[in-house]
């Protein structure tokens, strides 16, 4: 239909010119040197010079960056300790918030609203300020060793460790887990559990052979949405780990604002951009195959 | 007949909302507190409060942060609605693949990442930094979540109502400003809602894009909390969270009493 196509324009070109195009920029500067100027980096295009100062401007572009990556550890040791944090996170995430999905799945529809509000109400109260709240918990002299203590318990220093930091990523991420497990949870059919009893069926083994290979879309729709962002988290593994706690989103930042060294900072955009896009992918089909199945 | 939760549902459920809950509560608690400490209760005050008033790079911070939200919002707000009718309405055309890619990638792509790109593409043209860098990054982010959330509406309405007001006479622009609009008005109010929200909320987009003479209250809320937990910080989040519960609120009751209407 062409009124549809029509319609698509503005946000097209505001999502082109704001979201792809940067991106070509991040590529561009990957390849680029550091430079003591400001911005501080070169090549830069020499535009008065016409094609000429372009051709110069691309002889100066190399793969120097990536190499200067890849043989300093410490890039590599935040690429895999990322992938641990979130992967990790996400199958803890997955256990913590199947039974509340469940849970809330069996509850009369009047209630299940209300439940469903609020779980995602916390979602959208800020981020920065609920991963706030808990360092006031954890930290040392917080809340949590208060309790302890007038317990007559030894105290806990969770807050700058791994501990901490996972977490922070469950508490914040849960929202994304239940959500799409509650989907497909609260849709089952009841008589297929029925009829599994009449079968012979434990309750367990009903679960675990009708209800849970049901809720697999479910699982992984909660699995990409919540892994892909945790991958480059910042905040938490700023805010909550410790200075030992190595991630990329930190990475990247660091790169940024405290070395000033913009082109590391993009090979390691794209570097986790390219592990992501798998991943991306994957959860843009299902996306866009629940639009066309009618949302 | 659905059996109803048991004893098991019913704690899983209860857990996971004290997990979610507990931690606001004493956020909230907290910020009342007479005494400096965060883990010594020393009577309701509210000193923190009074504090926030006379605080005034905290108060420019907030209203800022306000003007960005309602600024990208609305923008937001009317790309995403088109970028819904698009994703709904139209079948196949150019280009589909790359856009549906657009409108969802915003959505789980690490924001550090959004903010890199954006900020290297200010540098790139020139532009100083500061209210309206800020206000385009959040406007490019949030169009994203305003887009699904109208299009899942959307997608359930009944296009055969729009068709019988064109056969009435109506253009196809009247049609949909009369009859479509109305009816998916209720989504279109929540998605302005999560944009203002994602807005007031952000702090990685907002540092990449800010500069001198923009700072955000989140921008605001990070530098103290680097420096330790301060009851202000407490005092002025329970202020936001206060303002986001209300709108949200408002904003999912005028949802469900729509659908009930239906």
């Amino acid at each position: 239909m062409r009124r549809g196509g029509l319609a698509a324009l503005a946000p097209f070109l505001w999502l082109g010119v704001f979201f792809l195009f940067p991106f070509l920029l991040v590529a561009k500067l990957s390849l680029s040197d550091t430079a003591l100027a400001m911005p501080p980096y070169a090549p830069r295009i020499d535009w008065s010079q016409g094609l000429a100062g372009v051709a110069a401007f691309l002889r100066g572009l190399d793969l120097e960056t990536y190499a200067r990556l890849g043989s300093d550890r410490i890039y590599l040791v935040s690429y895999l300790s990322s992938l641990k944090f979130a992967a990790v996170a996400t199958m803890i995430l997955l256990i913590v918030g199947y039974p509340i999905a469940y849970g809330m799945s069996r509850f009369p529809p009047a209630a299940r609203q209300a439940l469903l509000m609020a779980v995602i109400l916390p979602f959208w109260t800020s981020f920065l300020i609920r991963i706030y709240a808990w360092i006031a918990i954890l930290k040392p002299a917080g809340i949590l060793n208060a309790a302890l203590t007038s317990l007559g318990l030894p105290p806990l220093d969770i807050l700058n460790t791994d501990t901490a930091v996972y977490l922070g990523l469950v508490y914040a991420y849960l929202p994304f887990m239940v959500l799409p497990l509650y989907a497909v949870l609260h849709r089952q059919d009841e008589t297929l559990l029925e009829a599994a009893a009449d079968l012979g069926a434990t309750p367990l083994q009903a679960f675990w052979r009708v209800t849970f290979p049901l809720s697999l879309p479910g699982v992984f729709a909660g699995a990409l949405l919540c892994f892909i962002p945790m991958v480059g988290e910042f905040v938490i593994p700023d805010l909550m780990g410790g200075s030992g706690t190595l991630m990329l989103g930190r990475t990247i930042w660091t790169e940024f604002f405290a070395n000033r060294d913009w082109p590391a900072a993009s090979a390691v955009a794209i570097m986790l951009l390219a592990t992501l896009l798998v991943p991306i992918l994957l959860y843009q089909r299902r996306q866009a195959r629940l639009v066309e199945g009618g949302g | 007949m659905r059996r109803g939760p048991s004893l098991f549902n019913r704690a899983c459920v209860f857990a996971g909302l004290a997990f979610l809950y507990a931690p606001i509560a004493l956020l909230v608690a907290y910020s009342f507190n007479a005494s400096r400490s965060v883990a010594v209760w020393g009577g309701v005050s509210p000193r923190w409060y009074v504090a926030l008033l006379h605080d005034r790079q905290m108060l420019e911070a907030a209203w800022t942060t306000l003007r960005i939200g309602v600024l990208s919002a609305s923008v937001a707000t009317v790309l995403g609605t088109l970028a819904a009718v698009a994703l709904v309405r139209s079948g196949a055309f150019r280009g589909r693949l790359l856009f549906s890619g657009m409108i969802y990638a915003p959505l789980v792509l690490p924001e550090v990442i959004l903010g890199l790109a954006l900020l290297l593409l200010f540098v790139a043209l020139g532009l100083p930094r500061g209210f309206w860098t800020v206000v385009v990054g959040h406007t490019t982010t949030t169009l994203c979540y305003a887009a699904v959330i109208i299009q899942a509406r959307l997608s359930t309405f009944d296009r055969s109502l729009e068709e019988a007001a064109q056969d009435l006479g109506c253009t196809p622009l009247q049609a949909f400003l009369k009859v479509t609009l109305p009816n998916v008005a209720p989504a279109v109010g929540a998605a302005w809602m999560l944009a203002f929200t994602l807005s007031l909320d952000d702090l990685v987009i907002a540092s990449f894009t800010s500069g001198p003479g923009a700072t955000t209250l989140p921008m605001r809320i990070y530098s103290q909390v680097r420096l330790g937990v301060n009851p202000e910080i407490n005092a002025v989040s329970t202020l936001l969270i206060g303002l986001v519960t209300i709108g949200v609120l408002a904003a999912f009751f005028a949802q469900s009493r729509s659908a009930a209407r239906r």
